[in-house]
């Protein structure tokens, strides 16, 4: 047992990061990646000033969670605790979409709109505009240290940290008021949740962005583990064409390709690649579907007079086609892109009918069980109720309310009917809960049972919109 | 390493272990990974320090910042004091009849009232002042023998019935099983259920009823909440309504007893829970 071991020192279990100097490249899919970067941020640091007029109780601010408040802000919807289902929505879209984008076009999230590949792709451009491009930054990192070297990297952190912070910051704004928090933020008046907070998103935006990069990939995250279960052979996917590329060699300019691949082994695909990833050993799980390496490649073929995408945006089932000679064919309608774009459709149809058929008045009615009912020196059976009237308009209401179902019966609500009154008008103000303390008597003998279903009907005074709520009366 | 053990399909090393026959490839973790679970030793060994951890013989390691989650708790609680020292002399300066008037006072009251009716009141008068059978009144309707005004519930509250505080509510329902035959108590207890409408008129019970009950209980039989006199006419019964029972306590009666809460709780929190058994039943 155990013979190697002893032949041999052991391999250590603990890998040191391989440095990763991503070279600087042009192309079509570098455009849409800055392209996206630059939508995407503009979209983060920019959403929470948009303002949206709710009047004076509530916040101006179009996109808001505000905690404290229970309440969450999008443009028109106001969402109150008791509605985070449409999260749940949110969520289930968010996960079908992703299933559909990557079954069609592979990883086209974590290459292009992921946070991760977004702002380290962003912190990449600042470390190359100070430190320089490939060669000059590995240089610079052999070099020994120098004031210059110093200055070089103290810019870069500094660049950073500055970018991390503004990051940090603009997280807070989602939760509460931006100008606001503009104002006190640096005059020291905020709360320490909020400075706390702020140098929590900075410290991970730092360091997700600046040093864990490709790590956040290959070891945390989890969707590289089973993002393959959503491909098929016509996904489209960043694949490289061995059949033509491979034996691949040196090659000088002008040289015949006679009997060899197309592939110059130039390793500009791997050069540039954010993770890494030499794309010629096929599919793998830390590639990240950038293309980057497409446009490395596609920078290369011209200039030995050779046909592009030799590494290339294509399906499985195309490159065999390709192999063969057959004309190769994008297939858009596959059962799994059906299917998703069918639940896709239903889910996000059943939350616009939701949203479009919301009721912004809730009415819960809550009977008293200790005790269940109460005998009244005049005889008569009374049952508490607490009634809240759930009031989600900006506007000023009044209920008129009324029971039904329970013969002869009378109600009182303390401060709003006199006793034994046939119903009672109860205003609740804008955006507000009203909680309403309601008694219902009748005589026994009326009651024909133990216990009666009965109704409760608060008609909006304006609208006449009825909300009715059934409970029960109990009585001997 | 000229010998490392490499696994021929994948050609990966492997780790060198072998087991029947099973080797093990060696795809290593990341370093950063061994460092991140080497900070949290460290950083848990830090926790001891700061943070209070083991148990000594007779107490146990306060850590270096004394930390304490019951000292924050009280700091907690004299927080919300603080925060409601503005309506707690708001309630300390208004008299009962106002604070139920006032519905931004009543709400806090109320709030702070149901916790105090838990803790101190519920045990014998039930959750919601649902009463218990055997002397402990319901709360929640309207039949009170001392009172239903909040001042009259604040009293009792304040001074208890047969307390022995020195203004404490008491009334004293004689022995009538020492007095009158057992023929002539049933006489009245049926006269008493005729009241409610529960039993046809008794002739017998009526002239009995107006000689030995009407002083007290008067002669509509509607009580007298000045002498604590409970109403007989309402088929509310404090110790039961069946014809035994009226008979068990015209003969022999029982009389409850409730302390008087004046010394156990403050004058704020008499009026908060004053105000909660108000609410409960609207009183009378």
């Amino acid at each position: 047992m155990n013979k190697s071991s002893a032949a041999a020192a052991p391999a250590s279990l603990y890998a040191a990061r391989e440095d990763i100097y991503p070279r600087k490249v042009q192309g079509t899919f570098r455009r849409l990646k800055w392209a996206a970067l630059i939508a995407l941020l503009g979209i983060y640091y920019g959403a929470p000033w948009l303002r949206w007029d709710r009047g004076p109780e509530a916040p101006d601010q179009a996109l808001l969670v505000d905690m404290p408040g229970r309440r969450a802000y999008f443009f028109s919807i106001e969402i109150w605790p008791q509605e985070v289902y449409y999260l749940t929505g949110l969520l289930i879209l968010g996960a079908i979409g992703l299933f559909l984008v990557t079954a069609i076009a592979g990883r086209v999230w974590c290459g292009f709109t992921c946070p991760q590949t977004v702002w380290t792709d962003l912190f990449m451009w600042v470390e190359r505009l100070i430190e320089g491009d490939r060669p000059a930054r590995m240089a610079l990192d052999r070099a020994p240290f120098s004031a210059a070297k110093a200055l070089k990297k103290t810019a870069k952190h500094g660049a950073w940290l500055a970018i991390s912070f503004v990051t940090g910051g603009a997280w807070i704004m989602y939760f509460t008021d931006a100008p606001t928090l503009m104002r006190e933020f640096f005059v020291g008046a905020s709360s320490p949740e909020v400075y706390g907070f702020t140098a929590l998103f900075t410290a991970t935006t730092y360091v997700l962005a600046g040093f864990a990069r490709e790590q956040v990939c290959i070891y945390m995250c989890p969707w590289p583990r089973f993002q393959g279960a959503m491909f098929d052979e016509h996904s489209l996917i960043v694949t490289y064409e061995d059949w033509r590329g491979e034996p691949r060699g040196g090659a000088k300019h002008g040289q015949s390709f006679e009997g060899r691949g197309h592939c110059v082994d130039c390793g500009l695909c791997v050069q540039v690649c954010p993770t890494g990833v030499d794309i010629r050993k096929g599919q793998q799980m830390a590639c990240i579907g950038c293309a980057l390496c497409v446009d490395a490649c596609n920078s290369i073929m011209p200039r030995f007079g050779l046909p592009g995408n030799l590494i290339t945006y294509d399906s499985i089932a195309n490159q065999a086609a390709r192999m063969k000679g057959e004309t190769p064919r994008v297939r858009w309608l596959r059962p799994r892109t059906i299917v998703y774009a069918a639940i896709l459709l239903v889910v996000a149809a059943a939350m616009a009918t939701a949203l479009a058929l919301r009721v912004r008045t809730e009415v819960h009615v809550i009977a008293d069980r200790a005790p269940l009912f109460v005998r009244l020196s005049d005889g008569d059976v009374r049952n508490g109720y607490t009634v809240k009237i759930l009031n989600m308009e900006r506007a000023d209401k009044e209920f008129r309310l009324a029971v039904a179902g329970v013969p002869g019966a009378t109600l009182n609500v303390p401060g709003f009917t006199a006793e034994q009154a046939d119903h009672a008008v109860l205003p609740v103000k804008g955006d507000s809960i009203g909680t309403f303390r309601v008694f219902v008597r009748t005589r026994p003998d009326r009651l024909g049972a133990r216990a009666r279903d009965i109704e409760f009907a608060a008609t909006d005074a304006v609208s006449g919109r009825v909300y009715r709520r059934t409970n029960v009366f109990n009585g001997p | 390493m000229a010998n490392v053990d490499k696994d021929t399909v994948t050609g990966t090393e492997t780790t060198g272990h072998e087991w029947d026959g099973i080797k093990e490839l060696n795809n290593p973790l990341p370093r950063w990974w061994l460092y991140v679970f080497y900070a949290t030793i460290v950083w848990s060994i830090g926790y001891w320090v700061v943070y209070p951890s083991w148990p000594t013989f007779s107490t146990y390691a306060k850590g270096v910042l004394g930390y304490s989650s019951r000292a924050e708790l009280e700091k907690d609680i004299a927080a919300a004091r603080k925060a409601q020292e503005a309506q707690r002399a708001k309630i300390a300066a208004a008299g009962i009849a106002d604070i139920v008037k006032d519905q931004d006072l009543l709400v806090f009251a109320t709030a702070g009232g149901k916790a105090i009716f838990a803790e101190n009141c519920q045990p014998c008068h039930g959750p919601g002042g649902a009463g218990r059978p055997g002397g402990y009144p319901v709360l929640a309707d309207d039949d009170w023998i001392w009172g239903g005004s909040p001042e009259d519930i604040l009293t009792s509250i304040r001074v208890g019935i047969r307390s022995g505080h020195k203004d404490a509510r008491a009334s004293e329902m004689p022995r009538f099983g020492d007095a009158l035959k057992a023929a002539e108590i049933a006489a009245i207890a049926d006269h008493l259920l005729a009241f409610a409408g529960q039993k046809p008129k008794s002739e017998a019970g009526a002239k009995l009823f107006a000689e030995q009950c009407v002083a007290c209980h008067g002669e509509d039989a509607k009580g007298n909440k000045d002498l604590g006199a409970p109403n007989l006419a309402d088929g509310i019964w404090l110790y039961g309504g069946t014809r035994e029972a009226i008979v068990a306590q015209i003969a022999n009666p029982r009389l409850g007893m409730m302390p008087a809460w004046e010394s156990r709780l403050d004058p704020v929190a008499l009026k908060m829970v004053a105000a909660y058994v108000y609410a409960l039943g609207g009183g009378k």
